[in-house]
């Protein structure tokens, strides 16, 4: 890919909403339970440059998708991680960022 | 310091005799195998992960211990996967000079792992059901036993 020239910037639209040309995305992974209920395992999500909060994240993938809205609500105990890391609901996810959703761990 | 992620079998022998050589100051050794727990018509767990923040969990969970009991040494082996009643899952084993920091160790470990480590049992019984596992108020409880008072 010739991505970060002058010419491939230039022929962004100016109403471009983001993708994965402009970095604008986080990369979104379910598991177990929420992975079967959602019927995917990870997708893309345009956020803000400026990036949002966790809560207001899983506020996106409900509206965009009416099983993930069934499967997050019916999940009371969602657990996000960013990047590897458990996060709280009020973090931010930022453009390039890996946000995993799952319920509580059961290794062991 | 060793930590794990497979579908293979591990070898408990292997590993106990890694820990007992690690140094001549080892005065303790204590080993926790879990395996999986039969009853009410279950035949198999099936154990999904999170690649890469898995492992991540691991090291620093081990790093942890060794740290909080003056560990000698420690192994982490997890296992992904299919695994039929029976069959071994987790290996924890930590080395110390004295007993003491040995098997509060390994009690550590096993009790972090269990809910802090991105790991999810599915569980399938003769019957042809198959259910997520749910976390456990218990084992929630004797994670954060080890948190700070």
């Amino acid at each position: 890919m010739a991505e970060g020239t002058v010419q491939g910037i230039a022929e962004v639209p100016q109403d471009f909403k983001g993708s994965a040309t402009t970095g604008m995305t986080v990369t979104v992974l379910y598991f177990a339970a929420l992975r079967e209920q959602i019927g995917r395992e990870a997708q893309e999500l345009d956020v803000p440059a400026e990036g949002l909060a966790v809560s207001a994240l899983l506020a996106r993938l409900g509206a965009e998708d009416s099983r993930a809205a069934t499967a997050l609500a019916e999940q009371p105990r969602l657990r996000v991680a960013v990047n590897h890391a458990l996060c709280a609901m009020s973090d931010m996810v930022r453009p390039g960022d890996e946000v995993a959703v799952f319920p509580p761990m059961t290794g062991g | 310091m060793r930590v794990a992620v497979q579908a293979e079998a591990f070898d408990v022998a292997a590993e106990m005799a890694r820990l007992s050589s690690l140094s001549t100051l080892a005065g303790g050794i204590s080993l926790f195998v879990g395996q999986v727990r039969g009853g009410a018509g279950l035949v198999s767990l099936t154990l999904e992960h999170y690649p890469g923040m898995t492992e991540k969990v691991m090291r620093t969970l081990a790093d942890d211990a060794m740290t909080r009991f003056d560990l000698l040494g420690c192994t982490v082996i997890h296992r992904i996967g299919r695994l039929e009643v029976g069959q071994p899952i987790v290996f924890v084993g930590a080395c110390a000079a004295h007993r003491g920091a040995a098997l509060a160790a390994t009690s550590f470990l096993i009790d972090r792992l269990k809910t802090g480590a991105p790991f999810w049992k599915k569980e399938e019984y003769a019957s042809g059901a198959a259910t997520w596992v749910e976390a456990r108020v218990e084992d929630e409880a004797a994670a954060s036993a080890w948190d700070a008072p």
